[in-house]
């Protein structure tokens, strides 16, 4: 498909998918600010095109691996967010019944196999449900997300070449936001083209600005349509950034403060959609909308606030089947 | 567990086999169809029971997949998947010098198909991939709060054989046996590794299946049984004897029967138990026989700090003081890596003559006499 052939359904779709990741992860922010959240979030404020220009490419029964910045991929991929909130929570209606937090928090049911604390641990899990779709040939692909800091473990290239190899419908979403915690990439890394290195992996390879969410849609639909064909993985760079630290705790010393002002202020993907859905006349209704996941939000965190904590007996519970 | 009924140990529990048992001569089967005189029963390997146990589920689970280095030509390292490359098309991976890559490729297969099993060539390669056996595969079912089912075997040739020293002869167990969400297996005849991996592969829990490189060529009767399963769980009581309770694992089970072939003649009575599975461990088989000897000498491969053995012993001492009349006793590798050299490398594991001195030596002094 090419970049103009979204209809305008699909266009004013995106950008209520991105707000509401961004007001999710605000509010979970805030929330955690207050106490209410137990654990460290990492948030993906800024990075909502790549989450919802993605998954919104995929088929029902697709996979998703993501990474500790999941939260958006889950939304994405289908998700609760009252659920979602929950398990932020601590709360038994959470997704993994608050065992798992916002670092491993996963819904099977749509796909998503989880966030995941390790970096790097994605590639493989991505490939292996890959693997199986290629195995029962029931026409699913599998997307791993990770960042730019994920390039240096050695199972990226471990996977890059098997997943090659194995012709596996595989999709390699590279979320460059340009920082591995606190470093900047060029302090550790010396790929300055990510999606270059696909080439030496007979591979194809894409790099484009992850903030236009139709062309990171039309990119990953377009792998993904390959993938199915039976033509192999493709490794997509996404050039974007985060709107705030590595995590809920960072504050921030290896940048300054005005630089990120900058960042959103002319690198925002929903204002940068918004302006265009604006001009194009689509989004007269703005307020309306805006008001349904504003009040999305407000429900998901009363839901969370309404669940009991798991009892004490689910310590020893799902250790095994 | 959700897909197999399991019978409680004690169920599970065998009358002790009389006599002692030759090296590698047979199981307690505690499968009940091995007693049931109608399967027959043939005298194969090791290695052919577990060929028969992959290939009897490769054809009964049309999603099973295989992944490993070298595992198709000549059937990998040690020859277990001859012919499975024309029996199997499709389903084998033969996979690159990739260990995280093929733990965590089989445990993505796992989480949305499944059963996938992971041949590691050697279980020191393991190492290799802790990320992906100790991080992802053992606690993802816990860190979703159960949605996750994980059928995903890890089978792997682990402990000594001649001079490959220390970074292929290696007993691992323990590393493993640590983390909560794994289970962890060691066969220590043909039988029970075909019934403990039909089991592993019908479950849906990761599992740690280590197979040790010197029992391969060893042969045991094993019934012709298309459901032979050996539960995780669940001690075999290889020896059964009065004075004495002697629980080995793996290579060491043969070793403490002859052990106990020699205590014999020296008038003491031990009994030798083998839990096959360290994780979970079968306490009340090891409980009942120290309550009915008095005594207990824990016997492994692996160094024995921090080892499984130093756990059953510490678990004996804690929970069964009373029925002891002296200390628990362990036997283990020495704290040092495996030596190359012949003569070094023997003293480097336990030997059948310190099993038996130090069963002679925690008996009475009239009855070692003897």
């Amino acid at each position: 498909m090419s970049d103009s052939d979204f209809t305008s359904g699909q266009l004013v779709s995106f950008w209520r998918g991105m707000l509401r990741i961004r007001l999710f992860e605000q509010a979970a922010l805030y929330q955690s600010s207050i106490g209410k959240i137990y654990g460290a979030l990492h948030s993906c404020e800024g990075q909502e095109s790549c989450c919802v220009g993605v998954c919104s490419a995929l088929e029902k029964g697709d996979y998703a691996a993501s990474t500790h910045r999941g939260h958006g991929h889950t939304l994405a991929m289908g998700a609760r967010m009252d659920r979602m909130m929950a398990e932020l929570f601590g709360r038994v209606d959470g997704y993994c019944r608050g065992k798992g937090g916002s670092l491993h928090i996963a819904d099977l049911g749509v796909g998503m196999l989880g966030a995941n604390g390790i970096v790097g641990a994605g590639y493989a899990i991505a490939a292996g449900a890959a693997l199986n779709a290629k195995v029962t040939k029931n026409g699913r692909v599998a997307v791993v997300f990770f960042g730019d800091g994920a390039i240096t473990r050695g199972t990226f290239h471990e996977v890059m070449n098997m997943a090659s190899l194995w012709k596996l419908p595989l999709l390699l979403v590279c979320e460059n936001n340009e920082y591995a915690q606190y470093m900047h990439w060029s302090d550790t890394m010396v790929f300055d083209n990510i999606a270059g290195l696909a080439r030496n992996y007979h591979m194809e390879g894409v790099q484009l600005d992850g903030n236009d969410v139709r062309a990171v849609h039309t990119t990953v639909r377009n792998a993904a349509q390959r993938a199915r064909a039976g033509d192999g993985p493709t490794l997509i760079e996404l050039k974007t950034q985060r709107f705030h630290g590595h995590s809920s705790g960072d504050p921030q010393l290896y940048r300054s403060k005005s630089s990120v002002e900058e960042l959103r202020r002319t690198r925002d993907p929903i204002a940068r959609l918004e302006a265009e859905l604006v001009a194009l006349g689509l989004l007269a209704n703005r307020d309306a909308l805006l008001a349904e996941v504003e009040a999305e939000v407000a429900q998901a965190i009363a839901f969370a606030e309404a669940s009991p904590y798991p009892a004490d007996v689910e310590v020893g519970q799902h250790v095994y089947a | 567990m959700s897909t197999h009924e399991t019978p409680s140990p004690a169920a599970l529990r065998q009358a002790p086999q009389g006599g002692a048992r030759k090296l590698g001569s047979g199981p307690a089967f505690s499968h009940e169809s091995a007693f049931q005189g109608e399967a027959k029963v043939r005298e194969i390997t090791f290695r052919d029971a577990i060929r028969e146990a992959l290939a009897e589920e490769m054809e009964r689970q049309p999603s099973m997949i295989i992944i490993g280095e070298d595992i198709l030509p000549g059937g990998g390292t040690f020859g277990i998947h001859q012919g499975f490359g024309t029996r199997f098309p499709g389903r084998m991976f033969e996979a690159p010098i990739s260990e995280a890559a093929i733990i965590g490729t089989a445990l993505g297969a796992a989480l949305t198909g499944g059963p996938a099993v992971a041949e590691i060539m050697y279980s020191d390669f393991l190492t290799v991939c802790m990320d992906e056996i100790v991080n992802q595969a053992a606690k993802i079912r816990y860190m979703t709060g159960g949605q996750a089912r994980v059928p995903l075997v890890i089978r792997t040739p682990c402990g000594m054989t001649k001079g490959i020293a220390a970074q292929h002869s290696q007993s691992l167990e323990a590393w493993f046996a640590h983390v909560p969400g794994l289970r962890v297996v060691m066969p220590s005849t043909p039988a029970d590794a075909k019934g403990l991996l039909k089991f592993a592969l019908r479950g849906e829990d990761p599992v740690i299946f280590l197979e040790h490189k010197l029992l391969y060529g060893t042969k045991g009767p094993v019934p012709e049984d298309a459901d032979l399963l050996v539960p995780f769980g669940s001690a075999a009581v290889v020896r059964a004897g009065s004075d004495l309770s002697i629980v080995a694992t793996g290579l060491m089970v043969s070793r403490a029967l002859e052990a106990a072939a020699r205590l014999e003649q020296a008038g003491i009575s031990a009994e030798v138990i083998d839990p096959r599975t360290v994780s979970p461990i079968d306490w009340e088989t090891i409980f009942a026989s120290v309550d009915k000897t008095g005594r207990a000498l824990i016997v492994n491969e692996a160094t024995l700090v921090c080892s499984v053995a130093s756990e059953i012993a510490a678990t004996i001492a804690e929970k069964r003081f009373n029925s002891l009349d002296g200390p628990v006793r362990r036997i283990g590798s020495p704290f040092v890596p495996k030596p190359s050299t012949p003569g070094l490398e023997k003293l480097a594991y336990p030997s059948i003559d310190e099993i038996f001195s130090t069963a002679r030596e925690m008996m009475p002094r009239k009855r070692a006499l003897v």
